[in-house]
Parts: C-alpha cells; structure tokens; sequence
C-alpha cells in the first residue's frame, strides 16, 4: 500500500500540487471578493459622507459581504424567456475562468506561485483578455437590449483598451530584461530600485498602466458597460443570484490581478523595499533553513497582498471620485491619447537604457525617489491639515468662499 | 499505474474533439462560434500541457480575440437577418464532408509516415530529457521562444555554412596537380518567413472580405 502511495506520489506530485494552488487560489479569490466587496463599501460611504455598513457581524460591519452573499444565493435564479439558455448559464463561468487563471502566473512571494512560466506577464495578458468573451455572450445571450448594448461597448473597451495596456507593461519588461514575473519582482531588490522609480518613462508608463487597468476592469469613470444612468445595469441586466455574485467575484478577482501586475512590475513586487530577499536572509543568513524560508515567504506574501489592496483601494477611491465618462469620451481617450503614450513611453525607455550613461541614469532615478518622498509628504500634511481643520476653513480643492453673502468664514486659520 | 499526464491529455483531446464537432453540427452563429472558442482553447491548454507556454498563450491571445471579433461580426452584421441560424444544404454538407475526408486522409499519411518515433528504452529517454527541460525554467537556457521568435522574422535557426567534401584534384594552368578547399554554401537553415508572410496575407484577404460583405449588406438595405 505504503509503495503504491509513492509510487502514485512519484508519477503525479505535480498534479496533487496542482489541485493544491488551484485550491488555495479559489480560497484567496473568495476572501478578497468578500474583503473588497465590504472595503468598497466602506469607501464610498466615507467619500459620501455617510458611515457604510455598521452593523453585521459587530464593528465596522464587517460581515455584511457574508450576509449579502447569503441572500444572493438564495434569492430565485431567473431566466428571460427570450434569453439564449445555454449562453446565459455559460457566460458568467467564462468570466470567472479568464479571473481566475490569470492568478497562475502571479507570483506572491518567492517561489510561492502555481506555475513559474517564462512568459508569465503574457500569459497573464492574453488569459485576461479572453474575460471579454464571457461578457459578450452574456450580453448577447441575455437577450435584452440593454445587455446588448453593454456588452458591445464593453468589447470595444476592452479590445482597445489592451493595446495601451500592453505597450505600458512592455516598459519595464525592457528595463528587467524579462517577462518572468518572479524574476522581475526578484531584480527589483530596495525600495530605490523598484522600476516606478527607475526613469522617467517607467515613472509615467506606471501611471498610464494603471489607467488602462482600470478601464480594462471596468471600473468607474470608465464603467460605460453597466452604466446605470442609461443602460439600467448594463451587461448584467438580466442576471440575479448566484450568476450574479460570479460576475462579481471575476470583477474583484481581476481587479486584483491588474494591481498584482502593477505591483510586480512597477512597485517590487513582494519586497519589503529592503535590498535584500527575505527568504535568503532567514534561510541563509539566520542559517534557519527551511523554516526561514517559510517565515520569509509568509511576510513576503502578506506584503504582496496589501500592497494589491493598497491599488485596489486606489481603484474604489477613483471610482467614487470621479464622474462616468461618455463613450466617445471613454474610446478617444484610449486611441487619441493613451495609445501614442504608450509608444513615446516604449520608444522612449529603450534609448534610455541603451543610450544614456549609468551614472546619469542613476542620478536621475535617485531624484525620482526623493521627489516621489517629497510628494507623498507634502500629500500627508495636506490630508492632517484637512482631518484637524475646523469647519468651514480652507480644505485643499475646497471652493473659496469669502465674498459670498452667508458665508460666516474659518474661525480658526491654519 | 495511473498516469495523469496521459490522463489529462486524452480528457482535453477528446473534449477538444467533442467540441470541434459541436462546432460544425451547430446552426446558430453564436453557440458556433461559442464552440469554436472552446477547440481553440482545448488545443491551447494542449499545448500548455506540453510545456509550450508561449504557444499556448499566443493561441489565447490571437484566436480568443479572433474568435471574439466574428462573434461581434456575427452579431452586428446577421442578427436580423436569416444568418442567425444557418440552413446547410445538401450540397454544402456534401462538398464539406469531402474537404474534411481530404484533410483526414492528409493528417493519417503524415502520421504514419513520420518512421522515427520512439519506442521502449529510447521513449522513456526522450520522456525524461522532456522533463528535464521543463523543469529548467530559466530563460537564459531555455531557448524555445527566442528560437521560434528567430525563426519567424527570417534570422534562420541552424548551422550557416556547411563545409563541401574538398573538390577532387584538378591540374591548374600549369599542369601541377592541386587540391582547391571545400566551397562552403548556404545550408537548409530553418526559418518561417515565408509561410508566417503567407499567413499574414491571407488574413488581409479575409479582412478586406469582411469589409465588402458588410458595405455590401448596408447598400441593400437602403440608405441607413
């Protein structure tokens, strides 16, 4: 018995392992479905002024995600009697599939990813842009004009959006040499190192990158596929229950795996921003062995999660901030403005790196990380001034006001 | 012994197949090219399962996009008129199952003929170099993409020059007897160029195709 164990163990260790990374995959997609879901929440009630859920599961409502996920899945599945059947069932799985097989190729730490690929970055690319096909056939399948409309503005979102995308994530792959996930987050040793900070176009394509992420997410100002102003709710019009909550479990999971990308290419991936490798440092240096790796990769991992968080938030922070852009407005954006910053941005670190001499290459990349500092301070001072200032004192981006008749003006000047 | 690996690929081989077939017996444009989305996808995690992850993933990229694009084509262009579901007439069907027969027999004659397969000690072998190499993820040894990449802008994979045998002896002006070196010519270096070329082109003719069928259909139909 015990020889046909390891016999069995021999031959198929890779796809017991396999079955084990899809299984822990499943599990984190689902708690940061239900994480993000209570999170966006929370943020749009705090940038509305009101206090989003308070009460499920004790402070801060924290289990209000369950409570609706409950009530999702037992409220009744219908199905319009003009819908396509077979395409209505199929098209939120679809969606869900290119999600989830996006986060095979995303490394959360060192050697802690499903499949190590030379191309990871591709492979991420290419399996989440077939999450397009599933929202098409839902819109087509669901058999309603609203549907139909989502579903083709949001192919045509998608299929421009990815060219953009793309060309900005090519960025540092020519700085790193590599499309091997983990080897890029692995070149990025030091917070001064990590590529955002690089050159100036690395700078730049950071910021374009995750523009186009969260139009190819979907995301508001950008969300012209379920606009509910004029499409009722666009491509998922028609959907209640659990296809529904799988709709959104893929929009959170990608939403994930964009900024997962952005984190490994732009933001050193699961370092710490030390200019050493946790694992080798317990491992190695402290002589723990195993168990330091295992140590190192668990503050690896878990910094590599919320630094993603960290982008989701940023994504929920834009969304609630900012209006709907029109589709016209949401397209030229796209192919009259981020396209051709994507190929200045390409062209532009290519003869950087090739070119430009080492020494001013660095110079230049130590004033992006001190000034890059200096912002986030002066932004940090701003925000204390703006949480301690007394009612009706100057807020940043506040109107001014005096003049006005009624205005009783700051009693305090800070 | 169980062995997932075969396993695996005959589940995805014969669940790529039952969809090819779905493909071609279905009458509704979009559940068609639904089906065609999965063939394509099977043969693509074939290749995944192989261990050839930059052609799976172009297959993804390329052909899920493609096929997103007909669905798109498919919807806007025939969703009023009789394309929706499609009538194959006998004929069709005929001409068909004769294009399929042909290409059947042509697959059959290059597997059979291809001799040198390996069998026994030499399969088992050639199995392990298999995983030998797929487990040496690095990019620096693993030269799949970057010699596929080569191969299809024409920069030819292979030796250049291969030597000739030294000509025989011949006698020079003078009458001496003198052995001139080997003319080194161009060997059968390995590139794509051309049929990638071809590949390109004939897309451009289904392109401009696609154009003339939907001007054409808008002129029919009045001045909308």
């Amino acid at each position: 018995m015990l020889e046909r164990l390891s016999d069995f163990w021999s031959l198929n260790a890779t796809y017991v392992l396999a079955i084990i990374a899809a299984n822990l995959l499943i599990g984190f997609m689902l708690v940061h479905a239900i994480f993000s879901v209570w999170l966006e929440r929370k943020v749009a009630g705090r940038i509305q002024d009101r206090l989003g859920p308070t009460r499920v599961g004790g402070k801060f409502g924290w289990l209000q995600t369950l409570a609706d996920g409950m009530k999702l899945l037992v409220k009744e599945d219908s199905i319009p009697a003009s819908a396509d059947q077979f395409l209505f069932r199929l098209g939120p799985y679809i969606v869900l599939l290119g999600s989830f097989l996006a986060f095979i190729a995303l490394p959360f730490g060192d050697g802690v990813i499903a499949r190590d690929m030379n191309i990871g970055l591709f492979f991420m690319l290419a399996i989440m842009s077939s999450e397009v096909f599933g929202i098409i056939l839902i819109g087509y399948g669901s058999g309603s004009k609203w549907s139909l409309f989502g579903g083709m503005r949001e192919a045509a979102q998608m299929i421009s959006y990815e060219i953009p995308m793309a060309l900005c994530v090519l960025v540092p792959v020519v700085v790193a040499g590599s499309m091997n996930l983990s080897e890029v987050a692995k070149s990025q040793s030091g917070i001064w190192n990590w590529y955002i900070f690089h050159d100036p176009f690395t700078f730049c394509a950071f910021w374009t990158y995750f523009t186009c992420a969260m139009a190819s997410c979907k995301r508001a100002p950008f969300d012209l596929a379920e606009a509910e102003s004029e499409l009722v709710a666009g491509f998922h019009t028609e959907y209640s229950g659990f296809r529904w909550l799988v709709i959104f479990m893929a929009e959170y999971g990608s939403m994930f795996a964009v900024s997962g990308i952005a984190v490994i290419m732009f933001l050193g991936g699961w370092s710490l921003g030390l200019p050493f490798e946790l694992t080798d440092f317990f491992g190695t240096t402290l002589g723990l062995g195993f168990f330091g790796v295992v140590v190192g990769n668990v503050i690896n991992v878990t910094v590599f999660i919320v630094k993603g968080w960290f982008l989701v938030f940023v994504m929920m922070w834009v969304r609630w901030t900012l209006p709907r852009l029109r589709i016209d407005q949401v397209m030229m954006m796209c192919l009259k403005y981020l396209i051709p910053i994507g190929c200045v941005l390409l062209a532009g670190v290519s003869v950087w790196v090739l070119f430009v001499p080492i020494i001013l290459q660095q110079i230049v990349g130590w004033l992006l990380f001190i000034l890059s500092l200096a912002g986030l301070g002066y932004m940090g001072f701003q925000l204390r001034t703006w949480v301690s200032a007394p009612p009706g004192a100057g807020m940043p981006g506040m109107w001014r006001m005096e003049g006005l008749p009624g205005y009783q003006g700051a009693t305090k000047s800070v | 012994m169980f062995d997932a690996e075969m396993f695996m690929f005959w589940l995805i081989a014969s669940l790529t197949g039952l969809c090819a077939i779905a493909t071609v017996i279905t009458q509704n444009i979009v559940r068609s090219a639904t089906w065609l989305l999965f063939t394509l996808a099977g043969t693509s995690s074939i290749f995944f399962l192989l261990g050839a992850d930059f052609v799976g993933a172009i297959q993804l990229l390329i052909y899920v996009g493609g096929t997103m694009v007909l669905v798109v084509f498919g919807v806007m262009l025939t969703a009023q008129g009789p394309f929706v579901n499609m009538r194959t007439s006998g004929a069709e069907w005929a001409i068909s199952i004769v294009a399929g027969l042909m290409l059947l027999g042509v697959l059959c004659f290059g597997l059979t003929s291809f001799q040198n397969l390996p069998t026994g000690e030499a399969l088992a072998k050639a199995k392990d170099a298999h995983t030998k190499q797929r487990k040496a993820n690095d990019p620096k040894t693993s030269t799949h993409a970057s010699t596929i990449g080569q191969a299809l802008s024409g920069v030819g994979y292979g030796p250049i020059y291969k030597r000739m045998p030294p000509l025989p002896p011949t006698k020079d002006a003078k009458g001496n007897l003198v052995t001139l070196p080997g003319v080194p010519r161009e060997t059968e270096r390995i590139h794509y160029l051309l049929p990638f070329e071809i590949v390109s082109v004939h897309l451009l003719v289904v392109l401009i195709g696609a154009a003339y069928l939907a001007r054409a259909k808008r002129r029919r139909g009045g001045k909308a």
